[in-house]
């Protein structure tokens, strides 16, 4: 049996949805966060294959993957610090009570 | 001639106007009156300085060899250029006209300001308040009537008439506290306006055919081998009719539009020399302060539509309809006026009726003027009239605002018998009287007997009339003089001060004007204006029984007067049981006010006015609302999307993005 690009690809859309899926239902932060790396994991996925099956003589997406991790780890530490800020001034991480900004 | 002296006459009052309606209020009452007045008697020395060098210097510019005086076009400065041949120019024109009125409008413009020292102040002293801004008002005035009358352009003119029409405004309405002020100052400008609809329309009508504004072209030939020197001619006014005699110019309403521009511009003359039926601002204006009355409402602002007229005057000859309706116009109002004249109560009234009357005489003046009769007789008494009519009727408003400032009322009720109480308003007063009336040798005798010739010249019914209407004038101003000086002995309220004569600023204009009464007569006018420059010497061919008759019917005029009015006796209430009818509608002025607010209010206001504010309020601003309560009532809808919720946020956003996307593949396949 042959591996073919298919073989990622579904994973990796799985791996999306449920992040998508994740990141609208849950209202915990850390748990929205989560997903949210979810998401981008299926993404970094995809440019690995991509660049593996169809342009396998050149290494951008390789590099872009290796970006892409570097600064979701960066951004990760910001969320986490954002989150800690907003527990300290309403004493929850709960999604629902940040709804300062409604009409 | 030099530049400078024409643009500081402007200049000069127009400075003024800026810096007393800027600076006045910090200064002091006084400071502001004389600076007004300085400046004024500047203006004075340098228009009397440019009309004495245009009328005696004899330069070639302003006098050809033949003894015809010229038009000197002084400065001419592109203002607006629209087009190539829609330009509009300001300039000075100096001819024998304007730089008679020069001297006309200055002389008055600095007794007034000289008197108004004196009168703007009450009794202990005080100013009243606001005198800064009189000042800067009257400065505006002046400016805008010397701008007016050196207008070497149609469109000029127009500009400064609409100047002088808002600072008549401004000065009707003084006092703005005061409702009767504030609604006749409204009233002057309102009709005015309608007025000037008119005479805008005339212009375009008229510059539309000749395609051009300048009067130097409309009426008068360049002299050969002199730059910016014109002469009138009656060539070029015939070359303008064959403009409009060889374009196709449809026929209006049984004239032709040569016609239709000059009765229309006739028209713009008429509101502001208050012909009838535009007349019924002027009496209302009689609000304002006294020496505005005299200097805007009896001297200078109200003959601007006879000045107009006489401007245009080679462009009238050529229509004869325009004429006679000018001469039609200017009967009836004459006519009119001194009727109504004859019944006033309040002196300022009689005054005014008076002068809507004098204005008239000068109307038929140029109404029956033709180049056959003297060269143009008419023409040339008409303007005498307007200069001694201007120095006489100044002379007898201020005598009136001093009698009013002693006495504090505007009825003559309240005057009866001032004559021992002050003496020098009383000579003054029937120096102006007798000038009026045209009692030989004051000067209304003399440009009175030129108007009456010229009529005899041109029919009998005209010259009847205008006796008749002579020998009336001098019946309402002997009238009104036994009113106030003799009738009965003054009664001096206990507690009060007799009525004296005021200060020296108020008596010595009073003066002035008055030995300028007596004098003025004698001037050779015929020399200096005619309608085409001709010199004429009128005395030469003086209609001595025109002269006999004229003062025969004034002799008449006051010897009724006279008998009725110098001793309180029991003839006038008889002649007004006599004739209650004709007492009612004289003192009512024929009732033209009601017939005017009949108009506006019943049928203008109701079949126009409200229909209009109807759909205005219901279907435009309806509209206007519409849009207004759809976007609010929209919005609303929509706020609740707006939750704060972010995870709400991106499932629109997610279900979007599928929807686009499906779009995006449903196109593709």
């Amino acid at each position: 049996m042959e591996i073919t690009a298919i073989y990622y690809l579904v994973p990796a859309l799985i791996m999306f949805c449920c992040g998508v899926y994740g990141f609208i239902t849950r209202k915990n932060m850390i748990a929205m966060l989560i997903s949210l790396e979810l998401m981008l994991n299926a993404v970094d996925i995809n440019f690995v294959v991509f660049n593996r099956f169809f342009y396998p003589e050149q290494m951008e997406g390789m590099f872009f993957t290796l970006f892409a991790i570097a600064i979701a780890a960066a951004e990760t530490a910001l969320a986490i610090a954002i989150i800690i800020n907003i527990f300290r001034a309403a004493k929850n991480i709960d999604v629902r009570s940040l709804n300062e900004m409604k009409f | 001639m030099d530049i400078i002296i024409p643009i500081l006459i402007l200049a000069i009052p127009l400075f003024m106007f800026i810096f007393l309606g800027l600076c006045g209020m910090k200064m002091s009452y006084k400071l502001a009156g004389t600076l007004g007045t300085l400046g004024m008697g500047t203006v004075l020395v340098l228009s009397y300085l440019t009309a004495f060098t245009y009328f005696f210097s004899g330069a070639p510019e302003f006098i050809n060899a033949a003894g015809e005086r010229l038009q000197y076009l002084v400065f001419d400065q592109t203002w607006l250029a629209f087009t190539e041949k829609l330009v509009i120019k300001l300039g000075f024109l100096l001819d024998p006209i304007s730089a008679m009125m020069l001297v006309v409008i200055t002389t008055i413009s600095f007794m007034v300001h000289l008197y108004s020292m004196g009168y703007m102040r009450d009794h202990h002293g005080v100013y009243e308040r606001g005198f800064q801004r009189f000042y800067a008002f009257l400065s505006l005035f002046t400016f805008s009537m010397l701008g007016l009358v050196v207008a070497p352009n149609i469109f000029q003119m127009y500009i400064f008439w609409e100047l002088v029409g808002a600072s008549s405004y401004l000065l009707i309405g003084f006092y703005y506290t005061k409702p009767s002020a504030v609604s006749a100052s409204k009233k002057a400008f309102i009709v005015t306006r309608f007025a000037d609809l008119g005479f805008l329309i005339g212009i375009l009508t008229l510059s539309y055919y000749t395609g051009t504004f300048n009067f130097t072209e409309l009426t008068s030939i360049p002299v050969e081998g002199m730059t910016n020197v014109f002469q009138v001619s009656g060539n070029t006014a015939e070359g303008v009719r064959s403009i409009f005699a060889n374009s196709a110019a449809p026929v209006f309403m049984g004239g032709s539009v040569l016609t239709w521009a000059l009765v229309l511009i006739f028209m713009g003359g008429m509101g502001k020399s208050a012909m009838m039926p535009l007349h019924i601002w002027l009496p209302d204006a009689m609000e304002g302060p006294t020496p505005v009355s005299a200097l805007i409402h009896a001297a200078t602002m109200v003959v601007a539509g006879v000045y107009l007229v006489a401007r245009l005057f080679p462009l009238y000859l050529m229509e004869e309809t325009s004429l006679v309706i000018i001469t039609v116009v200017g009967a009836l109002t004459a006519l009119y006026a001194a009727m109504v004249a004859c019944v006033q109560i309040d002196i300022k009234r009689v005054l005014a009726f008076s002068t809507i009357s004098q204005i008239a005489f000068m109307m038929v003046s140029l109404g029956v003027a033709r180049p056959e009769f003297h060269h143009g007789l008419g023409y040339m008494a008409s303007m005498f009239h307007l200069f001694t009519h201007a120095m006489f009727k100044a002379l007898l408003f201020l005598g009136a605002g001093a009698l009013i400032h002693a006495v504090g009322s505007n009825d003559y009720t309240a005057m009866h018998g001032l004559r021992k109480h002050m003496p020098i308003t009383h000579i003054t007063f029937l120096i102006g009287c007798l000038a009026i009336a045209g009692i030989i040798p004051f000067a209304g005798f003399f440009s009175k007997d030129e108007i009456l010739s010229s009529c005899n010249e041109y029919s009998w019914v005209a010259y009847l009339w205008m006796s008749l209407v002579a020998g009336m004038t001098a019946f309402y101003m002997f009238r009104l003089y036994y009113l106030i000086f003799w009738w009965k002995e003054h009664k001096v309220h206990e507690g009060h001060h007799a009525p004296h004569d005021q200060a020296w600023t108020m008596t010595l204009p009073l003066v002035l004007l008055a030995a300028i009464s007596c004098v003025a007569g004698f001037i050779p006018f015929g020399n200096f204006v005619t309608w085409n420059g001709h010199a004429y010497d009128f005395m030469a061919h003086f209609n001595w029984s025109v002269a006999t008759v004229s003062l025969v019917v004034a002799l008449v005029g006051i010897g009724l007067a006279t008998v009725m009015y110098r001793k309180e006796n029991e003839l006038p209430a008889k002649f007004r049981r006599a004739l209650p009818t004709l007492w009612t509608w004289c003192y009512k002025r024929f009732y033209w006010d009601e017939l005017y607010i009949f108009i506006t209010h019943k049928i203008i206001f109701n079949c126009i006015s409200r229909p209009l504010a109807w759909f205005d309020r219901h279907i435009i601003d309806g509209t206007m609302d519409a849009f207004a309560t759809l976007t609010n009532k929209a919005s609303e809808a929509i706020k609740p999307l707006q939750s704060g919720q972010i995870q709400m946020y991106v499932w629109y956003y997610l279900i979007g993005a599928l929807a686009i996307g499906a779009i995006a593949v449903a196109c593709l396949i």
